[in-house]
C-alpha cells in the first residue's frame, strides 16, 4: 500500500491566507507522534477562495480540504490522517462524493498548471515523476531536428500567452533564422497586469516546466544563454527557480554539453525587475536586462533580429513556455484538439474582484465569458448584480453583461474592445462606478508610463485629469468627445504597447456605459453609488434610536449626538467613507 | 541608515557582486545594476541615499548618473530613506475593488501618517504599490518577503502589533537564500 500522502498549498497565495502555519501544525503532530505519512509543500491548487488548503491522498482517493486553521488542522491530523476517517464537511474537492464546489473544476483542461498543486516545486525528481524533462530528452533521444521542433510548436497553434498572441513557433523561427553565435531565449517572467497572477502561480508552482520550455526553444533556435526576467515583488518565486535551476545544473541538464550532447551548452540566470509595468514589454524588458531604464524602443529591428546585446534574442512569456514540454511530449495534436479556429490550447485565467471563487482556472478557449464567470467562478459576491468584466487589465476593456456569451479566443475577445492579454478577468457587480473604474485603470497607465512618448507621458495625465473631474462633479460639456479624441492620439502616436492600449478602458467604457458618464456630467450624479463626492449621507430622523455606533465608528467624528438623541452627519467633515451606513442596523443613515 | 555606518560592501557581499557579474557578457557589468541596487538598498538601511549610489557606481564601474537614471526609475528603490518595516498595501484594481481603500485609511489612523510617510519613530513606512498578484485573497499586504491576505482592520491591528513588539525590519537582501 502506498503512503498517504499530504499536501499544504504553500505557494505566496497559500502562505498569505495562513497556510505555514497549518504545515508547521502538521508538521509538529507528525514529529511528535512519529507518524509515517508523507509531507509535501505544494503550489497553488487554484481556488484561492477556499484557502489555505490540504489536500490528502490515500490508497488512491484524494480529498482537498478548504479553509483549513490551525484548529482544524489538528481535527484533520486526528481523524483523518491517523484514523483514514475524512471530514466530509470540511472537503471541498474529491471523486467521492459531490461538493458544493464542484462546477469550479468542471471544464477545466489543466496543461500550463498540470503540476501545480500536484508536486512539490523545490524537488526536481518529483517534477520527473510527472514526465519531467522527457520532452527535452525524447528531442535528443531521437535526434529530432531543430526543424521539426519548431514545426511542432507551430502546429500546435500555441500563441504568446503573455497578451501578444503570436504565433510562438513563427517567433521561434524568426530567430533561427538569424543567424549568430550568441542567441539570447528570455523568459518574460515580468507579470504585471492588475489581476493577473498566472505566471506566479507557474513559477512557484511549476518552475521546472519553464527551465524545460526554455531549454526546448534554447535546442530549437540555437539559442546560448537564458535569462528569466522576473518581478522582484515575487521573491518566492525567485526562490524557487534558484533551487530549480541549482538542481537542474547539478543534473546536467543546464551548463555545458548538457544532457551528455556535445556542444549543447544552455544556461539560465534569473534577472529581478524593480517595480515597473512597462518592463513587461519586450524592448523596455530588454533594456531593463542591460541596467538601463525600462523604455521601450521602435521596432524593427524585432528581437529576433537584434535583441539583447543586440544579438537575436526569443522572448516568450512564462504560461507559454510551461505549455511547450507538454505540447512536444504528447504532440502538436494534444494541444490544437482544444480551441478555436484561430485560437488553440487552454489558457489560464485569474478570476478576482467581486466574484464568489477567485482563483486561478485554467480551460479550453472557446469557452463563454458567462460560463468562466457564473459557472466556473460561481457568480457575484453577496446576491449583487453582475455588471461588467475588466479582462486584459489596464491594457483591456470591460465586457458589459449583453456580452458576456462571447467566447474567449483571441479575436472574438479583441471585437469587444477589451483584449485577451494575460488572463486577468476583474469582475464588477451593480455597485462599481464605471466612470470611476475607468479613472482608475487610467491613474495606473498613467502611473506607469515611462515617459519616452509624449502622446502617453501627456495625452494619459490629460485623460485623468479630465476623468477626475467627472468623477468629482465637475464634468463639463465635450468632456466625453475630448476623451475619445485624445484616445486616438495616444493610440496612434505611442511606441509601444502600454501607450497604445492605455485608452481601451476609457473607449470601451463610454461605449458600453455612456449613460454613466453622462448621469455624472449633466446630473452631477454616480448611479453605482460609487463616487464618494457625488456622494451624501444622512440621518433619517425617524428611524434614528440615537444607539451611538455610527458616532462612535466615523474614523473623522464627523457624528455628533447625545445617547438615545438623534445623531447629525456634519457634511463638511464626511469623507463619504460609507462606515454609518454599513454599521447602522437600524437603515438610519441614508445615501444619496 | 547609521550615519556612523560606512558606505563599503562586505568581502561577501563584494563576492556575490562579481558572481551577478559574472552572469553577463564582458564589459557589460551595468547589467548587473538593477541586482546590485536591491542588496545596496537591502544592506544600507532600505533605502538609496547620494552615497551609495556612488558607490555602486564606483564598484560597477559605470557614471554616478546612470545609477541615479535608474534608481528613480524603478519603483522599488526608495530614494528617501524609509522607516524599518514598509508596510506596502496593494492599490491595484482587484484589491480596490475588494476594499484597500479602507485598509490603507485605517493604516493611516494608526499609525498617524499618510501613505508614502514614515512614523516619526523611524519604525513604519506605509506605501502604495501596484498588483502583488495575490488577488485572490484582495486586499493583500506586502512586508519584506511575507504577503498577507483577506486584509481586515483586525489584522493590520495584529499585524501591528505584532511588528512593533518585534522591531521588525522589512528590508533583506534578496541574494540570501
Amino acid at each position: 500500500m502506498e503512503k498517504m500522502k499530504v499536501l499544504i498549498g504553500m505557494a505566496s497565495c497559500g502562505i498569505a491566507a495562513g497556510a505555514s502555519k497549518v504545515y508547521d501544525k502538521i508538521y509538529a503532530l507528525k514529529e511528535s507522534e512519529k507518524l509515517d505519512f508523507e509531507l509535501v509543500k505544494t503550489g497553488c491548487i487554484g481556488m484561492c477562495f477556499r484557502e489555505p488548503l490540504v489536500e490528502i491522498i490515500e490508497d488512491g482517493n484524494s480529498f482537498l480540504y478548504g479553509e483549513i486553521d490551525e484548529k482544524k488542522a489538528v481535527e484533520i491530523f486526528e481523524k483523518h490522517i491517523k484514523l483514514s476517517e475524512p471530514i466530509k464537511e470540511y472537503v471541498v474537492k474529491t471523486d467521492l462524493f459531490e461538493t458544493k464546489d464542484d462546477t469550479f473544476w468542471k471544464g477545466q483542461v489543466k496543461i500550463a498548471l498540470r503540476n501545480c498543486g500536484v508536486i512539490d516545486p523545490e524537488s526536481i525528481s518529483d517534477y520527473e515523476t510527472q514526465n519531467g524533462y522527457n520532452a527535452i530528452k525524447k528531442i535528443l533521444n531521437e535526434n529530432i531536428s531543430q526543424e521539426t521542433v519548431i514545426q511542432s510548436i507551430i502546429d500546435s497553434g500555441l500563441r504568446g500567452r503573455g497578451g501578444g498572441g503570436f504565433s510562438t513557433g513563427m517567433k521561434w523561427k524568426f530567430a533561427f533564422n538569424n543567424k549568430s553565435d550568441e542567441k539570447y531565449i528570455i523568459c518574460n517572467a515580468d507579470e504585471g497586469d492588475p489581476g493577473a497572477f498566472m505566471d506566479r502561480s507557474v513559477l512557484e508552482g511549476d518552475p521546472h516546466a519553464v527551465l524545460e520550455g526554455m531549454t526546448i526553444a534554447a535546442y530549437a533556435i540555437g539559442g546560448t544563454e537564458g535569462v528569466i526576467y522576473c518581478r522582484a515583488e515575487y521573491p518566492l518565486a525567485i526562490i524557487r527557480l534558484n533551487i530549480a535551476l541549482a538542481q537542474a545544473r547539478e543534473k546536467g541538464y543546464l551548463g555545458k554539453n548538457i544532457y551528455g550532447k556535445q556542444g549543447f551548452n544552455f544556461d539560465i540566470h534569473v534577472k529581478e525587475g524593480a517595480g515597473a509595468f512597462v518592463c513587461g514589454e519586450e524592448t523596455a524588458l530588454m533594456a531593463s536586462i542591460e541596467g538601463e531604464r525600462g523604455m521601450p524602443r521602435r521596432r524593427p529591428p524585432f528581437p529576433a533580429a537584434s535583441g539583447l546585446w543586440k544579438k537575436p534574442t526569443n522572448i516568450n512569456n512564462v504560461e507559454t513556455f510551461a505549455n511547450v514540454p507538454s505540447i512536444i511530449l504528447n504532440g502538436a495534436n494534444s494541444y490544437n484538439i482544444y480551441g478555436t479556429e484561430k485560437s488553440k490550447g487552454t489558457k489560464v485565467f485569474a478570476l478576482t474582484g467581486k466574484i464568489n471563487r477567485g482563483g486561478l482556472v485554467e480551460v479550453p478557449m472557446g469557452i463563454t465569458i458567462n460560463d468562466v464567470i457564473f459557472k466556473l467562478g460561481g457568480g457575484i459576491q453577496d446576491n449583487k448584480k453582475f455588471k461588467a468584466v475588466q479582462l486584459g487589465g489596464p491594457s483591456g476593456g470591460c465586457i458589459p453583461e449583453h456580452l458576456t456569451d462571447t467566447i474567449v479566443d483571441y479575436d472574438s475577445v479583441t471585437a469587444t474592445g477589451a483584449i485577451m492579454g494575460s488572463g486577468g478577468m476583474v469582475v464588477m457587480d451593480e455597485t462599481t462606478c464605471m466612470v470611476d473604474m475607468a479613472r482608475f485603470f487610467l491613474d495606473f497607465t498613467q502611473k506607469e508610463s515611462c515617459g519616452k512618448c509624449t502622446f502617453c507621458r501627456i495625452g494619459t495625465k490629460r485623460m485623468l485629469e479630465i476623468l477626475t473631474r467627472i468623477t468629482e462633479g465637475e464634468g463639463r460639456e465635450g468632456d466625453i468627445e475630448m476623451l475619445e479624441e485624445l484616445s486616438v492620439q495616444i493610440k496612434d502616436n505611442s511606441l509601444c504597447g502600454l501607450g497604445q492600449t492605455a485608452p481601451n478602458p476609457v473607449l470601451t467604457t463610454i461605449k458600453y456605459f455612456r449613460n454613466e458618464y453622462e448621469a455624472h456630467i449633466h446630473s452631477k450624479k454616480c448611479p453605482a453609488h460609487g463616487c464618494k463626492k457625488l456622494l451624501t449621507y444622512t440621518v433619517v430622523e425617524d428611524k434614528c434610536t440615537g444607539c451611538t455606533v455610527c458616532a462612535k465608528n466615523c474614523p473623522v467624528n464627523a457624528i455628533t449626538g447625545e445617547r438615545k438623541q438623534k445623531h447629525l452627519i456634519n457634511q463638511e467633515t464626511c469623507i463619504k467613507c460609507g462606515v454609518c451606513f454599513n454599521k447602522c442596523k437600524f437603515e438610519a443613515i441614508k445615501l444619496s | 541608515m547609521n550615519i556612523e555606518q560606512k558606505i563599503i560592501f562586505s568581502e561577501q557581499t563584494l563576492a556575490l557582486v562579481s558572481k551577478i557579474v559574472s552572469h553577463y557578457p564582458e564589459g557589460k557589468q551595468k547589467s548587473a545594476l538593477l541586482p546590485v541596487l536591491h542588496i545596496a538598498q537591502a544592506e544600507f538601511g532600505g533605502w538609496l541615499s547620494v552615497p551609495v549610489m556612488d558607490y555602486v557606481a564606483s564598484i560597477l564601474n559605470i557614471l554616478p548618473i546612470e545609477v541615479y537614471e535608474v534608481a528613480t526609475f524603478y519603483s522599488m528603490y526608495n530614494t528617501k530613506p524609509v522607516g524599518n518595516c514598509v508596510i506596502e498595501v496593494c492599490r491595484t484594481g482587484p484589491c480596490w475593488l475588494c476594499g484597500a481603500e479602507e485598509i490603507i485609511m485605517h493604516l493611516e489612523n494608526k499609525l498617524k501618517i499618510k501613505a508614502g510617510e514614515t512614523t516619526s519613530d523611524g519604525k513604519f513606512t506605509i506605501k502604495l504599490v501596484e498588483c502583488l498578484a495575490d488577488c485572490g485573497n484582495a486586499p493583500v499586504i506586502q512586508v519584506g518577503w511575507d504577503y498577507h491576505g483577506n486584509m481586515t482592520k483586525e489584522k493590520i491591528d495584529e499585524l501591528i502589533t505584532d511588528f512593533d513588539k518585534n522591531n521588525k525590519v522589512s528590508h533583506k537582501n534578496p541574494y540570501e537564500i
